[in-house]
């Protein structure tokens, strides 16, 4: 049986077939840790059966560095694995941002920042308006992404709709030109229930996700400047 | 016969529009809708049926889109409703992408395009809501006259895949007309040139052509336009001319589609591109810039 260390290894080896977007590499990495723990031990999504009603969703909102998702992807057999070699080429699948037409996994297509989370209340809300009540949705932010006014919006909703089945994952890579105060303190504010873990520790990030929890989910996962 | 009168005639469109929503709600399980605080005391019943499918996000439109997205996402019939600058300007991006990029459908009712709402100043206008949602591939764009078209448009559309913006207005011609998505009808046949009135202006059109030996036809829907329709009716040199309840030339590249390879002549009667800086009514405005029937016929005396 594959350990976490090779199966990582071996999206990482993917990842590095996709080349082309160094602009967007360290948002890529940084993301990599809390998305393999999402695939490999959260979401119920079954990769021959993406579309299937009852899967988990997860959107990943930030749209930037999206080769860690696809290599994640592709591991996981939602798509060939030759379709990282053809990243953002004309006639490939694969573009610097994701788009839902093309990529069996992806939820939405996104890129322009602010869309995802307001999105993913959308579908939490839908989840529950269909009585689909055991699953969940995962939303990925980034730290810098959440300069933009429409996610406080959502931010400000989720908690008055009482949407516990929605996730947001905040990757602070500390890119953002602003650093914030305390996540837990701006998010518990507004009535989320925060939970901050370190963004390389696959445990934590496991735990964090896991929490149990009766109000909207932040997992904040922590990557420091230079260890992307 | 094509037009009647009937009890919805005594109806604002936004009211029409608020009952055909909820009666929708209540007969297809997948319609839901968001609003942004603008109508929610018209939906009381709606929220009563099923409140996890009418929801309130607070003043905040972009969020009103895309929470309407993540439904559609879901398989849901999305209708969003704001005041025509807050449900077509605003949220001009989440339209654009979480809608047309991303391959759904919703329904998008903006409420007081223009100027309707006049004395709340140009904040609250909105004479380029229909060049705004012709600007985005897949948006259909339709433009009902009469609060019983609101109501037969939106059943038309609502569950169709693509997104579609619905004008409302507070203006409303006397007489319903049976309209449907792409089609425009001939209301008044004559030799000269055809006058083609949009939504609201169908009444004071008819008025202002009094006399004039000259062609009306109704159009309620921009995109798609009936071009096939148009064409049929202009003859071999057209001469045509826009009624616009919006920014004078909106429809300009419809109507070029549709008879661009026929020797054809435009003129175009809407809104001057420039801020209203002045207050009242909005029908107080329509006289100040020549939309009335009065004004209407001035400029047709000039041109037609």
């Amino acid at each position: 049986m594959a350990t976490s260390t090779d199966q990582l290894d071996h999206v990482r080896a993917l990842m590095a077939r996709a080349t082309g977007d160094e602009k967007h590499e360290e948002s890529s990495t940084s993301t990599l840790d809390a998305l393999w723990v999402l695939y490999d031990r959260v979401l119920r999504i079954d990769p021959s059966h993406p579309d299937a009603e009852d899967r988990d969703r997860f959107i990943l909102s930030k749209g930037h560095g999206p080769v860690a998702l696809y290599a994640i992807l592709a591991a996981n057999r939602f798509f060939p694995e030759e379709w990282l070699d053809d990243f953002m080429e004309h006639g490939g699948k694969l573009g610097s941002h994701p788009d839902r037409t093309l990529v069996p996994g992806v939820e939405a297509s996104t890129g322009s920042l602010g869309h995802g989370l307001v999105m993913a209340v959308g579908v939490a809300q839908a989840l529950r308006a269909k009585g689909l009540s055991e699953q969940r949705v995962v939303v990925l932010c980034g730290d810098a992404e959440l300069n933009e006014g429409s996610n406080w919006e959502a931010i400000t909703l989720a908690p008055n709709l009482g949407l516990a089945n929605l996730t947001l994952l905040v990757v602070d890579n500390h890119s953002s030109s602003f650093e914030p105060a305390s996540w837990t303190d701006r998010l518990g504010a507004f009535g989320w229930q925060v939970h901050e873990a370190d963004g390389h520790d696959l445990d934590a990030l496991e735990a964090a996700f896991l929490e149990p929890h009766d109000a909207p989910l932040v997992v904040v996962a922590d990557v420091p400047a230079g260890e992307w | 016969m094509t037009t009647t009168r009937d009890a919805t005639a005594a109806r604002t469109m936004r009211e029409a529009f608020a009952s055909t929503a909820t009666e929708l709600l209540v007969d297809d399980p997948r319609v839901a809708i968001v609003l942004a605080e603008i109508s929610t005391q018209l939906f009381g019943a709606g929220r009563r049926h099923d409140p996890l499918r009418v929801v309130n996000v607070g003043i905040a439109e972009q969020t009103m889109v895309g929470v309407a997205a993540g439904f559609a996402m879901e398989g849901f019939h999305p209708i969003a409703h704001s005041l025509a600058p807050f449900m077509a300007e605003r949220p001009f991006e989440q339209l654009k992408l979480d809608f047309g990029y991303q391959g759904l459908g919703g329904t998008f009712v903006g409420a007081g395009g223009s100027y309707d709402y006049a004395s709340e100043g140009a904040t609250h206008h909105a004479a380029g809501d229909v060049a705004a949602m012709l600007a985005i591939p897949r948006m259909q764009v339709l433009v009902p006259g009469h609060g019983a078209e609101v109501a037969s448009l939106m059943r038309a559309t609502y569950a169709n895949g693509a997104p579609t913006y619905i004008r409302t207005s507070l203006a409303t011609n006397d007489e319903r007309h049976v309209v449907s998505p792409g089609r425009l009808e001939v209301v008044r046949r004559g030799r000269g040139a055809t006058v083609l009135a949009f939504g609201p202006m169908l009444t004071r059109t008819l008025r202002a052509t009094e006399g004039l030996d000259v062609t009306v036809a109704y159009a309620t829907s921009v995109e798609p336009f009936d071009g096939d329709g148009l064409a049929a009716i202009v003859g071999d040199r057209p001469h045509v001319i826009a009624v616009e309840p919006w920014y004078e030339g909106t429809v300009a590249s419809a109507l070029t589609r549709a008879i661009g390879h026929l020797p054809a002549t435009y003129e175009f009667i809407g809104v001057p591109r420039r801020f209203v800086h002045d207050y009242g009514t909005w029908q107080q405005i329509d006289a100040d810039l020549g939309l009335d029937a009065a004004g209407i016929r001035a400029r047709l005396e000039l041109i037609a």
